[in-house]
């Protein structure tokens, strides 16, 4: 199958076959990392800039090894120290970028829809690595992953996702992925966390964390931000942590087999006990490996790499 | 000098006339018509217009527009946006106070007045501020904004949020014949938000403003009117909800006037697919149901009047990331082609359409408007048929911000007159 795709915007846009594909690429990258030498000349000679206009350590880390070991020249703009960014507007900056000829632009972005703003005045690639509480599709990708290995397959497993769901942009994502490759997503959380209309992601939700972590295959459980209190999100996070945090008690309702996936940072002993969190049913450091080969795949992918891998 | 304009279909909403016949001109002024009949000139300079096939109405008034001059003339001027209302057939409009400076005080009132002189084309009727700076703690002084030429008071763009200001402003605003209109938004509410708060919100990532941020003002301004005996005037109503409180309001007796927007009519949330900054206005697009709700009241009469909300926006406020981009859209060129589908759908009379643009509203501002003799000659001719593409680059507006670029649409003005005076001819009528 040929990846004609230019832009990674979200996952609502790719096909079950592009995912497959995503997920098989990424598969056969990640022995690539097992090497003693982690580095193949596929991407040489291209250019790949990481735009991270809100602070993220973790996914820039993971799209940055991701492209140096395919040899690719990265680049990193932050908003926060860069003089590019400064005063200008998006448009200003896309067409800064565009001057540079880059092939590939990864963004994180705190608004909605600007990697798409940004694909449709771009003529390279553009892959959104998070934009506001929209999109989040790499780390989708990586949870599909994830869980595809350890689990042989994505479909008819039930996935329980709890927390925030209104403000995470994961958890969209995940919606979106799991349930297109035949997952059955519940999503549960405080009624004031629980965007409108949510169901229409094609996921259920679940009146309790019990029931919705009853049979389920995979608990993911979402961070919890102290700001929440704020806009009248919650009342306290001890109460946050008694009523919808993970605990070993609440666990034994899951499957023998349940694993447990966390986005990352976590908040031991709140939404996640320490024993769970760090416990044996736990792929949070999986999740973490599987980042930078799904990276590396999106960038092989999207820089035509189908083609440029029968040469290699 | 005079002129004739024969054999058109007047429709006159102020008397109920819809009948063929002529109407003649005499020095800015209706010096004769027959609806059902024909007129003879009696002076030999007389200038004839075919309007066969064609409507002849009064001119359309659109009660809330936004002209950003003072202060952001690279967005609009008074002079562009009364080129833009007289090409939509529009002879009259009511300017909103939120420019820089802010009309609040009389000054400013007649400068825009003065500006509107000097472009010639339209009449242009200021609405001032209700509280100093729109900043909702001091009441503006009503009394010298009326004397400068103020119709109205309000402080759209944003809601009165002080219930109290709100009684005051209603009470304070009969002593000089002001109307007062409410941009209804409950700002807590409303906070953040980028679109109709739904599933299209949730899907598109985008944080959602629900319609209770509306309906909840709306009601708290039915009450206030009720209180005050003091009519009020809801501006740009886009939820079902509010329709339903309006309505309600209106059987029991309580003083209050809605208007709709043509965009509100005509699409729902789903125009911002794709982050499209060009349907992201305040109030957002709502759903199906919504618009079904605004049609509806605005066949039996529960929404008043059509008024564009017209808020032209230079590419600086809409080529961004969605959430940062401005709010509005333009209006003026498209209401009435957009209103002329509401005829072509059955849903209004082309009496009724032309009432709720031009009758209505002047009531509710208490401006003239009908075909009598005796009245200035502010007319608009219509050309039902005509069939046209939109495009914004051929606007007069200076905004270029439209949902409707690309509609096919039938139906606009072929001429409009303010004062007897041609103030548009479409390029092909009557040549
Ligand atoms: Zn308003
Ligand atoms: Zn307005």
């Amino acid at each position: 199958m040929q990846f004609a795709r230019k832009d990674i915007l979200d996952m609502e846009s790719l096909s079950v076959e592009e995912i497959r594909l995503i997920l098989d690429t990424a598969e056969s990258m990640k022995e690539i990392s097992r090497r003693p030498i982690k580095k193949v000349p596929t991407l040489r000679g291209k250019t790949v800039i990481l735009f991270f206009y809100e602070p993220s350590t973790r996914t820039r880390m993971s799209f940055d090894i991701a492209a140096k070991r395919l040899s690719a020249d990265s680049l990193s703009i932050s908003a926060s120290t860069s003089s590019l960014v400064k005063g200008e507007t998006l448009l200003d900056t896309a067409r800064n970028l565009e001057a540079m000829h880059p092939d590939i632009v990864i963004l994180r972005h705190s608004r909605a829809g600007a990697p798409h703003f940004l694909a449709r005045h771009l003529k390279s690639s553009v892959i959104n690595a998070g934009d506001g509480i929209h999109a989040h599709p790499t780390q989708a990708l990586l949870d599909m992953m994830t869980v595809r290995e350890k689990k042989g397959t994505l479909e008819g497993l039930k996935i329980a996702i709890v927390g925030d769901i209104a403000h995470s942009r994961v958890a969209r994502s995940n919606c979106a992925g799991f349930t297109k490759m035949g997952s059955q997503v519940v999503v549960c959380g405080p009624p004031t966390m629980m965007p409108t209309g949510i169901e229409s992601l094609g996921v259920s939700v679940a009146p309790d964390i019990d029931t919705a972590i009853e049979g389920a295959d995979i608990i993911m459980m979402l961070r919890i931000q102290k700001e929440r209190q704020k806009g009248f999100l919650m009342a306290t996070e001890r109460e946050y942590s008694r009523f919808f945090g993970l605990t070993p008690e609440r666990l034994e309702k899951a499957r023998p087999d349940v694993l447990i996936m966390h986005p990352g940072p976590m908040n031991r002993g709140v939404e996640i006990a320490p024993e769970v969190a760090d416990g044996p049913y736990s792929i949070i450091l999986d999740q973490v490996t599987n980042g930078v080969a799904v990276r590396m795949a999106l960038l092989f992918l999207v820089a035509g790499g189908a083609r440029h891998a029968d040469v290699d | 000098m005079q002129t004739l304009i024969k054999g058109g279909r007047i429709i006159d909403p102020a008397r109920g006339i819809d009948a063929a016949g002529d109407l003649l001109i005499d020095s800015g002024t209706i010096a004769g018509i027959e609806p059902g009949g024909s007129i003879e000139p009696d002076g030999d300079h007389c200038q004839f217009i075919d309007a066969r096939g064609k409507w002849v109405c009064p001119g359309l008034v659109d009660m809330h527009v936004h002209f950003r001059q003072p202060g952001e003339e690279y967005k609009e001027t008074i002079a562009t946006g009364s080129r833009a209302a007289a090409a939509g057939g529009f002879t009259a409009v009511c300017t909103m106070p939120n420019t820089s400076p802010v009309n609040d005080c009389a000054e400013v009132t007649r400068f825009i007045i003065e500006q509107a002189e000097a472009a010639g084309l339209v009449r242009v009727y200021p609405a001032a501020a209700i509280s100093r700076g729109l900043e909702g703690r001091q009441l503006c002084e009503f009394g010298e904004l009326a004397a400068a030429g103020a119709v109205a008071v309000t402080d759209d763009g944003r809601p009165v949020s002080d219930p109290l200001l709100m009684r005051r402003a209603l009470e304070y605003s009969s002593a000089f014949g002001l109307r007062v209109i409410s941009h209804c938004e409950e700002l807590e509410l409303s906070a953040g938000g980028a679109m109709n708060e739904g599933a299209l919100a949730t899907a598109m990532g985008l944080p959602g403003i629900p319609c209770a941020a509306e309906s909840i003002m709306v009601m708290r301004d039915i009450s206030l009117a009720r209180l005050t005996e003091v009519a009020v005037h809801i501006a740009h109503v886009s939820t079902a909800e509010s329709v339903a409180a309006i309505r309600r309001a209106k059987e029991e007796g309580i003083p209050v006037t809605a208007e709709t927007a043509p965009h509100y009519f005509s699409l729902t949330e789903k125009a911002v697919e794709g982050y499209d900054t060009h349907a992201k206005m305040n109030p957002p697009l709502r759903c199906e149901q919504d618009r079904l709700a605004v049609c509806e009241a605005l066949a039996d009469g529960t929404i008043d009047a059509i008024a564009t909300d017209h808020a032209p926006h230079s590419e600086l406020e809409k080529l961004v990331e969605f959430q940062l981009a401005a709010n509005g859209v333009v209006g003026l060129e498209t209401s009435l082609p957009l209103g002329l589908k509401l005829v072509a759908g059955g849903l209004l009379s082309p009496l009724q359409l032309i009432e709720r643009m031009s009758a209505a509203p002047a009531r509710i501002l208490g401006l003239p408007s009908g075909l009598r003799k005796g009245m200035a000659a502010d007319i608009v001719i219509i050309d039902p048929e005509v069939e046209f593409t939109v495009s914004a680059a051929g606007f007069r507006s200076k905004g270029r911000n439209t949902p409707f670029e690309g509609w096919s649409l039938r139906g606009r003005a072929v001429l409009t007159m303010v004062g007897g005076k041609t103030v548009y001819r479409d390029a092909g009528f009557g040549q």
